[in-house]
């Protein structure tokens, strides 16, 4: 989230869209219907009538994997209807940048695409640039070229007509929701958007909250109370283990994971450094060397030194233009070339797409090692369903790990707080906290490497030091996140903030983004004061702990002009408050929030520009939030492209069916049906509120069970009486990959759809469930339908989109 | 002064926080369950399940509605129950919160006379002929914590308090709800002591959301009953 929880009560329209906050993030609600009972509109878009759906003031359904055509034509209405916020957006965003002349885009393909490799020459989007290197810009926004006007080209074929035979949205419902919602973009007006994986698990995710963050931008959203583009996140500390790296292509902090290219540190340093010449330009990046080398100094400690690159040699490279991730992975697995696997609080035989590929693949493993609460359908694949134990050799060992609350240590929530938590009980039998397990497996490594072994620097110098008394210290952990200070009179002890870190090997931190979370003064994360900031709109600054720097709400410095004065006069965020001497600001001073960087404003209170300012997207290296986003694999724009399966033979927006550049696998477990008469009907997974995750500590929960018993389908009455099945009855529902049997939910609450002409049914399957448990063995794993496809930019698996069928069983 | 609930159904997601909290309190056994083609389960109300969230797709002037309604008893300020037994040791009014309180020697009584009289068809027996239901959490309550459905709801749907505080959440409540649901209405709020705030007509979230007709039988069978108590309890002492 930009913002966060409790802010939601600040806003005066809720777009929720891609995710069924009511079911599966209920305390949400508390803070939307404070908004609504202050008058905000709640608008609720999914493809099934939910529990969140049930409290909004406006709902309408559209079909799976068509958001970006829903929300490509609010973008064309708030062009044709010129509702935009146009200072902000001419101040703020790069709407003004010239784009140069390569950049082109015709029969749903942007131009450097290069059709043998499926992917795109990034380089043919670029902006011009003048004579400093600084972009060229028409800020009347009349160029042709410039940003808002290839925007309003891009857009302009996204009509309500159009858009209404791709979704199969009501004509009268799309101009329902853009009305209401373009309402924000007056002045001191706030929209937020609650997205959660209905929007990022698709061919075309980053683009569906692209397209979102676009319109947020277009209405002045962005930066203000009530506003922003909110992620709600999957489990309790995902944005915690996303700040930590869990993902393969970063480092701690959102550095990069260097790449084989990337010789040396100063090489790896000289190209994750981006470069503005626009003296306005904070460009916060231009200071990713300092926190590499911190990073660095963390994980090796005093073996990390100058003459050896602080020990960049010894961190692993990762090949250039090669995918990690977890679809390729488990397609490395299947294939045989990945041989062990630690399957650490996951459960991946039922979390991942195409779960009888994931399973299978397993089978190809000489070890693995699960780490869970209890044995889980990972653990035991080999005994799963339709596998032959007698053949499959792994060895498997299980780890038993504590439960949250048998150990101490903190989660980052969604909104990016940092919240310490205090041990309840103490862990259960011979079961340890993570840390613990993690701490003995490095120092018996590091014993192992001792007597030899490939390339053992690494892990013999690797910094170790996080116990007390024989047991992993959270303290000690939190403390090296934060960093030190490592030479100079400051020596020993805990950096103040992350812009006292250096790049010359004199500090350390393990994530310069949490540096201010843990310092001199004590645990930040452990504070629990309910005092509200000055402007009283929620913030609760020494409530726990908010990266960075404790700022509660990202890019705030756009939620004032350019005189500093913010545009919403009752639930501002932060505002200038330096003295004035004859029409100049002389003194520096913000109040509220932390400010996105405390420089003086754009402007004077007379109107005179000063140079000693800077633009409020600090993290974008010209300063500018990005309409125009030349940095994703996909495309600077977004596009409606169908998903990898769909019901329709052409995408009616372009000529490209589906995302050209959407990764495919080619196993033979990969099967993919668009169009197909066997599977007719589209399908989608999501989460109920009485399970958790792959339901390993819910399903063998005896009340929650109770209440969800059973893995069901839901579907609407016309698709029940099409199949003539009766509700409550067990029905088989299947794809090209795989099938489960279910319970048929026959509902009011799925309607058909009418897309272009033809209808369309849709139904929809929660995934919690697994053969393990309950005990009967017949309730499976929704994944065993979905497809190894995803995300371009992020291989985020496309489970929220593909084909079906449902038959009698 | 007794205690009330105020329930909002208006704010209510149907969470089921609330059902989980009362078993998990009360410690009572998980029942086996089916999925029945719908969200809501157990099926009813039963001896191990004292709370139960009603899930309702109603159409209402052409658009869909989920109705949700956490079912539980009432806490009557005139309990027929009560009145039915006439047996104290087995169902009794607790002074302090207003709470009506089933007991184990609820054992004795006529259990089907005892669910009968309940204009909500709350009471449920046990097959040894114990009744149960809600207890207004009155263990916590006497020591200072909310019933355990109202600290999990995450929405405010559920409240709890003094009776004069909730009447006064209630009518501010009724105020905001009908800006929305002109039909908006509090349920039998001046003879009950958990008081139902909802948008539509009672009947459409439950059966029993609103005491029936069959009220006024009740009444007379507890009248009868009434004239007929000196004997009984006679007999009962002889027995």
């Amino acid at each position: 989230m930009t913002n966060h929880w409790i802010d939601l009560k600040n806003s005066d329209c809720i777009l929720i869209m891609g995710s069924n906050a009511a079911s599966n993030h209920p305390i949400s609600f508390k803070y939307v219907q404070m908004a609504q009972e202050k008058g905000a509109k709640l608008i609720n878009v999914d493809p099934r009538f939910t529990r969140t759906s049930s409290k909004a003031d406006f709902y309408t359904a559209l079909r799976s994997g068509t958001d970006i055509a829903f929300l490509g034509g609010m973008i064309k209405y708030l062009l044709d209807k010129k509702l935009y916020n146009k200072e902000y957006v001419e101040n703020y965003t790069n709407a003004p940048f010239i784009v140069g002349k390569a950049f082109k885009f015709s029969d749903g393909l942007f131009s450097g695409y290069e059709a043998k490799n499926r992917k795109y020459d990034k380089s043919k989007w670029a902006f011009d640039m003048d004579s400093k290197g600084v972009p060229k810009m028409d800020r009347s926004l009349k160029n042709s070229r410039c940003v808002l006007n290839l925007l309003k080209k891009h857009f302009s074929r996204y009509n309500t007509k159009l858009v209404s035979s791709i979704t199969g949205t009501p004509e009268a419902d799309l101009v329902e929701v853009y009305k209401t919602y373009a309402a924000t973009g007056a002045r001191g007006k706030a929209g937020t958007i609650m997205y959660a994986m209905g929007w990022t698990q698709h061919t075309v995710g980053v683009q569906n909250i692209r397209t979102m963050a676009m319109i947020q931008l277009l209405l002045g959203n962005m930066g203000v109370a009530g506003g922003g583009v909110n992620a709600l996140r999957g489990e309790s500390n995902v944005q915690g283990s996303t700040d930590q790296c869990l993902l393969w292509h970063i480092w701690p902090g959102y550095l990069k994971t260097p790449r084989a290219s990337n010789v040396s540190l100063s090489a790896y340093n000289k190209k994750w450094t981006p470069k503005s010449n626009d003296p306005l330009s904070a460009n916060w990046w231009q200071n990713y060397p300092k926190y590499s080398v911190s990073l660095l100094k963390s994980f090796f400690g005093e073996k990390a030194t100058k003459a050896n690159d602080f020990g960049y040699d010894w961190m692993p490279k990762v090949d250039d233009g090669t995918d990690y991730s977890w679809l390729t992975l488990f397609d490395e697995m299947y294939k045989g070339t990945v041989k062990g696997l630690f399957a650490w609080g996951m459960n991946p035989a039922c979390s991942g797409a195409n779960s009888n590929k994931t399973r299978k693949a397993m089978e190809n493993l000489d070890w693995m090692v699960n780490v869970n609460l209890f044995d889980n359908e990972t653990g035991s694949f080999w005994k799963g369903p339709g596998m032959n134990p007698s053949t499959i050799k792994t060895e498997v060992f299980m780890l038993p790990a504590c439960v949250s609350v048998e150990k101490e240590g903190s989660i980052t929530n969604s909104g990016r707080w940092m919240q310490w938590r205090y041990m309840g009980p103490k862990p259960l039998g011979n079961s340890l906290s993570d840390g613990d397990i993690i701490m003995e497996l490095g120092l018996k490594l590091k014993e192992i490497y001792k007597e030899g072994g490939a390339f053992p620097e690494p892990i013999l110098n690797l910094k170790w030091d996080y116990m007390t008394d024989g047991l992993y210290d959270p303290h000690k952990v939190a403390k090296e996140i934060n960093g030190y200070y490592l030479e100079g009179p400051k020596k020993g002890k805990l950096v103040e903030s992350f812009s006292k870190l250096k790049a010359d090997g004199s500090t350390s931190s393990a994530n310069w983004l949490y540096c201010n979370s843990y310092t001199e003064k004590g645990n930040m994360s452990a504070r629990r004061s309910k005092v509200d900031a000055p402007n009283n709109i929620g913030l609760y600054p020494e409530f726990a702990w908010c990266w960075p720097v404790n700022r509660r709400i990202l890019y705030n410095r756009a939620s004032v002009d350019l005189k500093g004065q913010p545009w919403d006069k009752k639930d501002w965020v932060v505002r200038f408050a330096g003295n004035v001497k004859n029409g100049k600001y002389v003194s520096k001073k913000w109040i509220g929030d932390v400010p996105d960087g405390g420089w003086y404003p754009l402007e004077n209170p007379d109107g005179t520009k000063r140079k000693d300012a800077k633009h409020p997207f600090i993290m974008r290296k010209h300063g500018y939030a990005q309409i125009f986003g030349p940095g994703r694999a996909d495309g600077p724009f977004p596009e409606h492209y169908e998903p990898l399966e769909c019901p329709v033979e052409k995408n009616l927006m372009n000529k490209q069916r589906i995302n050209p550049v959407a990764p495919v696998y080619g196993t033979d477990a990969d099967a993919y049906a668009t169009c197909d008469p066997k599977f007719p009907f589209v399908g989608t997974t999501y989460r109920v509120s009485e399970h958790w995750q792959t339901g390993l500590m819910t399903r063998t929960q005896p009340w929650l069970l109770e209440l969800q018993p059973q893995v069901f389908v839901e579907m609407s009455e016309e698709l029940a009486k099409l199949r003539g099945f009766k509700n409550g009855e067990r029905v088989m529902v299947s794809s090209a990959r795989g099938s489960l049997e279910c319970t048929a939910i026959v509902t009011k609450r799925f309607k058909p759809f009418k897309i272009a002409g033809n209808t369309v049914h849709q139904v929809g399957v929660p995934w919690h469930y697994g053969w393990r448990w309950p005990e009967t063995g017949a309730e499976e794993s929704a994944n065993l339908l979905t497809p190894s496809t995803g995300d371009p930019n992020t291989r985020i698996p496309e489970t929220k989109a593909f084909m079906v069928n449902v038959t009698k069983k | 002064m007794s205690k009330s609930f105020l329930i909002d159904t208006t704010l209510c997601t149907a969470c089921r926080g609330c059902q989980v909290a009362c078993k998990q309190w009360h410690d009572l056994p998980a029942e086996k369950t089916i999925n029945r083609g719908t969200y809501e389960n157990p099926a009813d109300l039963s001896f191990d399940t004292y709370k139960l969230v009603r899930m309702r797709e109603e159409v209402i002037n052409g658009k869909l509605n989920w109705l949700f309604f956490p079912e539980q008893c009432r806490h009557c300020i005139e309990a027929p129950c009560l009145e039915t037994a006439g047996d104290p040791g087995a169902i009794y009014k607790d002074d302090k919160t207003g709470a009506i309180i089933f007991t184990a020697n609820t054992k004795r009584l006529n259990a089907a006379e005892i669910i009968e009289s309940c204009p909500y068809n709350i009471p449920r027996k046990a097959p040894d002929g114990t009744l149960a239901k809600c207890d207004m959490c009155i263990d916590r309550v006497e020591n200072g914590l909310p019933p355990a459905c109202v600290q999990t709801c995450p929405t405010g749907a559920m409240n709890f308090g003094d009776r004069d505080e909730m009447l006064a959440l209630a009518g501010k409540q009724l105020a905001v709800a009908k800006k929305k649901f002109p039909k908006a209405m509090l349920i039998d709020a001046d003879d009950l002591n958990v008081i139902y705030l909802v948008g539509y007509e009672p009947k459409l979230y439950c059966k029993n959301a609103m005491a029936s007709n069959a009220v006024f039988d009740i009444t007379r069978q507890m009248a009868l009953k009434r004239m007929i108590r000196p004997l009984t309890n006679i007999a009962s002492r002889l027995l």
